[in-house]
């Protein structure tokens, strides 16, 4: 990945603008958003009134002051921790944004104005549907799409990937980003949002919490934690009567210790962080997701729809052999296969030319060589040269005809080579001169390295992978075999796309799809997490509900990878947070009641010190635990896919049994660190 | 001792036989295939008739909670009016009284919401008429209410995306024609040859060895008490419930009242299974609440048999265990199983005395009621586990980076609400009520009640605040057994537990039914390699856990003062 997105966690200047912002966020009208952090609050501010009412009356029945101020200072932390771990979550995605949105900042725009004139005016006094010119050197002012010419652009602004691309107006890489610079031609856009309304202004947002909305799941979660919170506020009110029939005399100290500990105020401080983080990993893997929710979704993906090119197999398909017939001379044959070639731009006729110099074969185009380009007509392209030889090359069923009316007859041995490679996966290409058939160029499709991996990988996720190919449906099979796919679409229109996603979601799948085209932008808009390229049309990007901003198709697993990680931090903290209450059951409920029931002693299994000390190292425990995950929570915990039960076997053992166990140590640490002091 | 240890396996086993067959048997009366009690057909026809009820007319949720609550409420009603006239009624040969009106109103809801909390000694507080018209028909259709809502949940399991949960008044009496009375009789004859009188004489008198005259209750009992356990209904023809030689009279009809309680719990797990072609499920369920259930039963009979500490100090031998408030024709372990399965199926009848359990029984008691979930009640037991698991589901799912699913239906905020609801229903009623009575013990003993709080309590201290709580959790799981020991016939008690016992009764009923009603509207998702499997035991497992987590964070500090410190001043 790019180097200018790794930010150290905790990072000097954003950790000051973090702390900065703990305190503002104490805001109770802030604080209320986070209903298990403001019952904290309150404590804290309860625990505040009683310690100044201490100072004022000097009245010790609520135990001694020094006590109530350093519970009142561990509340107080508690809550400070909780808003920082938000605040640097919410710094770190800002930051990571700001870098961005630099970027674009005030640029002067060349606006064609209604009579066809130009106007220098700034970027930002350019809007929806104006029209704007570029020329080599100018930097695009605002995103947009061209409407005419064609230009190379550094993108490198946005994407960290130095080498230049080429856009041009019509088709499907039409689409300008500002910010970045016309590095060639010139072009003219036609402006797409409204100043302040783009993409990144949106994630920028999103991330900085002004329009954040829970998504659904946080919502559930947030309704538990509130119940639970609501049952530890009736388990800590009727304590009090409770006590006065064990005639045991509780101080609000105490109670409040009590309460705070039981809460799940490790997850509640959390939440929002681990929220803000899966975003802002997101924005770092360079996707722009326009909600929270759909990098959630995009962990509950059962199907995902991969276009063949660029994501299975490395760009086009290439020559890999030439084969003669038996009469031919095979250095002759390759000669004419070259000749083909040399003027023929495509991809495919570029390998060809690879392929035959590296086979050691030379030739350059005799003076007066007519090159005949390939039409849908012909399905052929070649060359007609001086001695008045015409050398084709073109699919099976085209030359073989131009043979046959020609009267020349087909090989056998011919046939059977463009079969087996059809076979094989590969696109046979057949040469003729003058009508006669001297041989066939297999070319074949390159699966990526590693891909095969990556499928075996989503496969394990429970994740269904779909090739999506304009191949005939012999040669998409045996790709997707190769590459491990487990379905595919050959000879796809993108209708079929459309259909075979509707398909998969009427049986309550949810289906992920990556696109770039105008044509794609129905299918990405009806696919539950439509991935649209940067580089595609403005449509396709209004259609999807993330922007990659590398252009790259194998973006979609790691936003897979990225959702699930969001899920299971949350998922993995709550039971830490709820598990360690056991640990904090044992060593306040006898601190509380030690006193009148000497008996409960046995039940102080960590042995404590004191009543006093046993409730100050649980509150401790409590507020500490909060800085000390957040690396996890910003981070994330890993994701392996190792099947749903073994999952949840390895993090039930990890955050459900530590979170048993690590309180009973953190506890008994730090009791014995108060006892040197109390 | 290893006697009555073999006796109380094979009480179990024995149980486990009858119900397999027996769950198959009710899978079939769920989805109304053919059966040898098809007999029973034109009896239905006749009251469907009659009520003028179409049984083949769907329902959704909303509608089969509205039928369900509708009956009940007249049910109550029609209980309450019986049971204050009921001096005027027939069938009274002992001339007992009229229940005052607060006494009335907690009888008429405790039977009603299959709990028979009995603030009253059954010999004089009722009449044989309302012995069998309000207790036993009480008896038998909170049972049924209790099966029929079951078998709605499945109805909404059973099909991948569906309104319609059954017609909640065929499901209710087919589970009375078809599975309860039938065994109702079964257990009816083979109690009354055994002894249990079924006579309608008033009370006879017997010449004791001393030469006292003394007075013996008598009345048809034999078939109220059938149903009190086939029925996990609890409450006793005689104050003592089944400790009274005349409702329990030998090991034979232990082990036979023991098998009748549990049958049915089990015997719908394994319907379950049937029913929704889903065994893996049913067995993991099975084992899960079986597990739980041997955590709380050999504790109980280790305490049990092992005698009481404070006796042994005093150098007694306790050759027989600890003996207090148990009868000798049962002995410790087949009292500390019954006390055991009676608590965590919420039938609440008792074979001893449970104030004089020791502090480990009484724990365990305590914790079987709190859970409330293994095997428990009537088909309430399998909703109140759906709670549980729906709230282990929504943990497990994100813990496995999926948004959380149920049987191929998404479990979003608002099953997650409704869940969360019913967990902190059972935290807020009983430490609630458990702290009003603390507080008025505390601060007003001398209220001018029947009983003043003054002198509720038999026992000081720990175990008196035991008794206290026993009897709160007793209502909410409306199991209906007593610690004793408390003075609870006076309006405080009769009220608060009655509050207590309606709300405890039917929000638990319908929050899983919502749920599922909920969930079977939302679209099918089937199962991918990435789905977690709800019928695996890592699963089970983890339910297992958030039972226990759940119940130990809201009830560890009240069990602490109980329970728990009577424990570790005792040994």
């Amino acid at each position: 990945m790019k180097q200018h997105n790794k930010v150290s966690l905790f990072e000097p200047s954003l950790v000051n603008t973090a702390i900065r912002q703990s305190f503002v966020k104490l805001h109770p009208g802030l604080m209320i958003k986070n209903p298990v952090m403001f019952t904290v609050e309150i404590g804290t501010a309860v625990m505040l009134i009683v310690s100044l009412y201490q100072l004022i009356t000097g009245d010790l029945s609520q135990g001694a002051a020094w006590y109530n101020w350093v519970i009142f200072s561990i509340l107080l932390l508690t809550v400070l921790f909780a808003n920082f771990a938000e605040a640097l979550a919410e710094a770190r995605g800002k930051a990571q944004a700001e870098s961005l949105r630099k970027t674009r900042e005030e640029t002067p725009a060349k606006k064609i104005t209604s009579d066809g004139k130009i106007d220098i005016l700034s970027s930002s006094m350019l809007h929806l549907g104006d029209q704007f010119v570029c020329e080599a050197g100018d930097i695009i002012p605002m995103d947009g799409e061209i409407t005419q010419g064609i230009a190379t652009i550094d993108e490198s602004a946005i994407t960290g990937e130095s080498a230049p691309v080429i856009r041009e107006a019509g088709g499907d890489k039409s689409s300008v980003t500002g910010g970045t610079k016309v590095l060639s031609d010139r072009i003219v856009v036609k402006v797409t949002t409204q100043p302040g309304e783009s993409f990144l202004d949106k994630m920028i947002a999103l991330v900085e919490g002004a329009s954040r909305q829970k998504t659904p799941n946080e919502i559930a979660l947030t309704i538990l934690l509130a119940s639970f919170t609501l049952i530890f506020i009736i388990v800590c009110v009727t304590l009090k009567p409770f006590a006065d029939y064990a005639n045991t005399p509780i101080t609000i100290a105490a109670f409040i210790s009590l309460f705070v500990c039981l809460i799940p105020t490790t997850i509640g401080g959390l939440l929002s962080a681990i929220g803000i983080a899966g975003m802002d990993r997101a924005l770092r893997a360079n996707v722009i997701a326009k909600s929270g929710k759909a990098v959630e979704t995009a962990g509950d993906v059962d199907v995902l729809l991969l276009d063949k090119t660029g994501t299975i197999t490395i760009g086009n398909r290439k020559a890999t052999h030439f084969y003669a017939t038996e009469t031919e001379d095979e250095n002759e044959f390759i000669q004419k296969a070259l000749l083909s070639s040399l003027s023929d731009d495509t991809p495919e006729g570029k390998s060809i030319v690879e392929l035959a110099h590296a086979k050691g074969v030379n030739a350059q185009a005799a003076a007066g060589s007519q090159f005949v380009q390939f039409t849908a007509e012909t399905r052929s392209s070649g060359v007609d040269t001086p001695d008045g030889n015409k050398i084709r090359k073109g699919a099976f069923d085209a030359i073989r005809q131009m043979a046959i009316q020609a009267g020349h007859t087909v090989s056998h041995t011919t046939e059977q080579k463009v079969k087996s490679i059809a076979e094989n996966g590969g696109t046979p290409l057949v040469v003729a001169v003058n009508n006669k058939i001297k041989g066939v160029i297999e070319l074949q499709d390159i699966i990526k390295p590693g891909i095969q991996e990556r499928f075996q990988r989503l496969r394990k996720m429970g994740v269904k992978t779909v090739m999506v190919t304009g191949d005939n449906p012999l040669t998409a099979k045996y790709i997707a075999e190769k590459a491990g796919v487990d379905d595919f679409i050959a000879e796809a229109k993108p209708e079929d796309k459309m259909n075979y996603i509707k398909k998969e979601q009427n049986a309550g799948k949810l289906v992920a799809m990556m696109g770039d085209g105008t044509n794609d932008a129905p299918a990405l808009a009806q696919a539950d997490v439509g991935v649209a390229m940067n580089s595609g049309t403005q449509a396709a990007k209004e259609a999807g509900n993330m922007v990659d901003l590398d252009n790259d198709p194998t973006k979609l697993i790691e936003v897979v990878e990225i959702g699930k990680q969001l899920l299971i931090t949350r998922g993995t903290l709550t039971t830490f947070s709820i598990a360690n209450d056991v640990a904090k059951y044992f060593a306040i409920v006898p601190a509380l009641f030690i006193a009148a029931i000497p008996a409960l002693q046995s039940l102080n299994i960590m042995g404590l010190k004191s009543p006093e000390s046993a409730i100050l190292s649980a509150v401790i425990f409590n507020a500490i635990i909060i800085p000390m995950l957040i690396p996890l929570a910003l981070k994330g915990v890993s994701y392996k896919p190792i099947g749903a039960s073994a999952l949840l076997r390895r993090n039930l053992l990890i955050y459900g049994l530590g979170g048993v166990i690590v309180p009973f140590i953190g506890i008994k640490l730090i009791d014995m660190l108060l006892g040197l002091f109390m | 001792m290893t006697g009555e240890i073999t006796g109380v396996v094979f009480t179990f086993l024995l149980t486990l036989l009858l119900a397999y067959p027996l769950g198959k048997y009710i899978a079939r009366v769920f989805s109304g295939e053919k059966s040898f009690m098809d007999l029973m057909n034109p009896a239905e026809r006749f009251f469907f008739r009659v009520s003028g009820i179409d049984p083949k007319e769907p329902m959704n949720w909303k509608q089969f909670l509205k039928a369900m609550l509708t009956i009940n409420m007249l049910w109550l009603v029609y209980a309450m009016l019986l049971l204050v006239f009921q001096d005027k009624l027939p069938l009274n040969p002992d001339g007992n009284g009229g229940q005052t009106p607060d006494l009335a109103f907690n009888t008429a809801i405790s039977f009603l919401v299959n709990c028979n909390l009995q603030h009253y000694s059954g010999e004089s507080g009722l009449t044989y008429f309302t012995q069998l018209f309000v207790i036993t028909f009480l008896q038998f259709v909170s049972a049924a209410t209790g099966i029929a809502a079951l078998a709605g949940m499945l109805n909404g399991l059973k099909h991948k995306t569906t309104q319609n949960l059954g017609n909640f008044w065929n499901l209710f009496t087919r589970s009375i024609t078809r599975i309860l009375l039938p065994l109702c009789i079964i257990g009816a004859v083979l109690l009354a040859f055994n002894g249990t009188p079924t006579s309608f004489d008033g009370k006879d008198t017997i010449t004791t060895l001393q030469g006292d005259s003394v007075q013996v209750s008598r009345g048809p009992a034999a078939g109220m008490i059938a149903i009190k356990h086939l029925g996990t209904n609890g409450g006793g023809w005689f104050g003592t419930n089944s400790a009274h030689p005349l409702e329990n009279p030998n090991y034979f009809t232990n082990i036979l009242e023991m098998v009748m309680q549990v049958v049915i719990p089990v015997a719908l797990l394994f319907a379950l299974g049937f029913y929704l072609n889903r065994r893996k499920l049913a067995r993991v369920l099975f084992g899960i609440m079986t597990l739980g259930m041997l955590c709380l039963l050999i504790p109980t009979i280790m305490a049990e048999v092992g005698g009481n500490p404070a006796i042994e100090k005093m150098g007694i031998t306790q050759a027989t265990g600890a003996m207090e408030g148990k009868e000798v024709r049962f002995g410790p372990a087949a009292s500390a199983y019954w006390s055991t399965v009676t608590t965590i199926i919420s039938t609440g009848s008792v074979n001893s005395m449970h104030d004089s359990s020791m502090p480990v029984s009484g724990l365990m008691q305590l914790l079987g009621m709190m859970i409330n979930a293994f095997y428990g009640g009537c088909g309430v037991g399998i909703l109140n586990y759906l709670i549980y698991i729906i709230i282990a589901v929504f943990i497990s799912g994100l813990m496995v980076g999926r948004t959380p699913e149920f049987m191929g239906h998404k479990v979003e905020a608002r099953e997650v609400k409704i869940a969360a609801l019913v967990t902190l229903l059972s935290a807020f009623l009983i430490k609630g009520f458990v702290a009003l009575a603390a507080y008025m013990v505390a601060h007003h003993p001398e209220m001018a009640w029947a009983v003043k709080p003054g002198s509720w309590l038999n026992n000081p201290s720990y175990h008196g605040f035991s008794e206290m709580l026993y009897e709160y959790t007793s209502a909410n799981a409306n199991n209906g057994s007593g610690f004793e020991g408390l003075g609870d016939n006076n309006v405080f008690w009769n009220v608060t537990t009655g509050i207590v016992l309606l709300l405890a009764r039917f929000i638990p009923i319908i929050g899983p039914v919502a749920i599922i009603g909920l969930l079977a509207n939302k679209k099918f998702i089937p199962d991918s390699p990435g789905t977690l499997r709800i019928d695996s035991w890592t699963f089970g497992i983890m339910t297992f856990a958030v039972i226990i987590v759940i119940n130990a964070l809201s009830f560890f500090p009240a069990l602490t003062l109980g329970p728990l410190a009577e424990y570790f001043s005792l040994y």
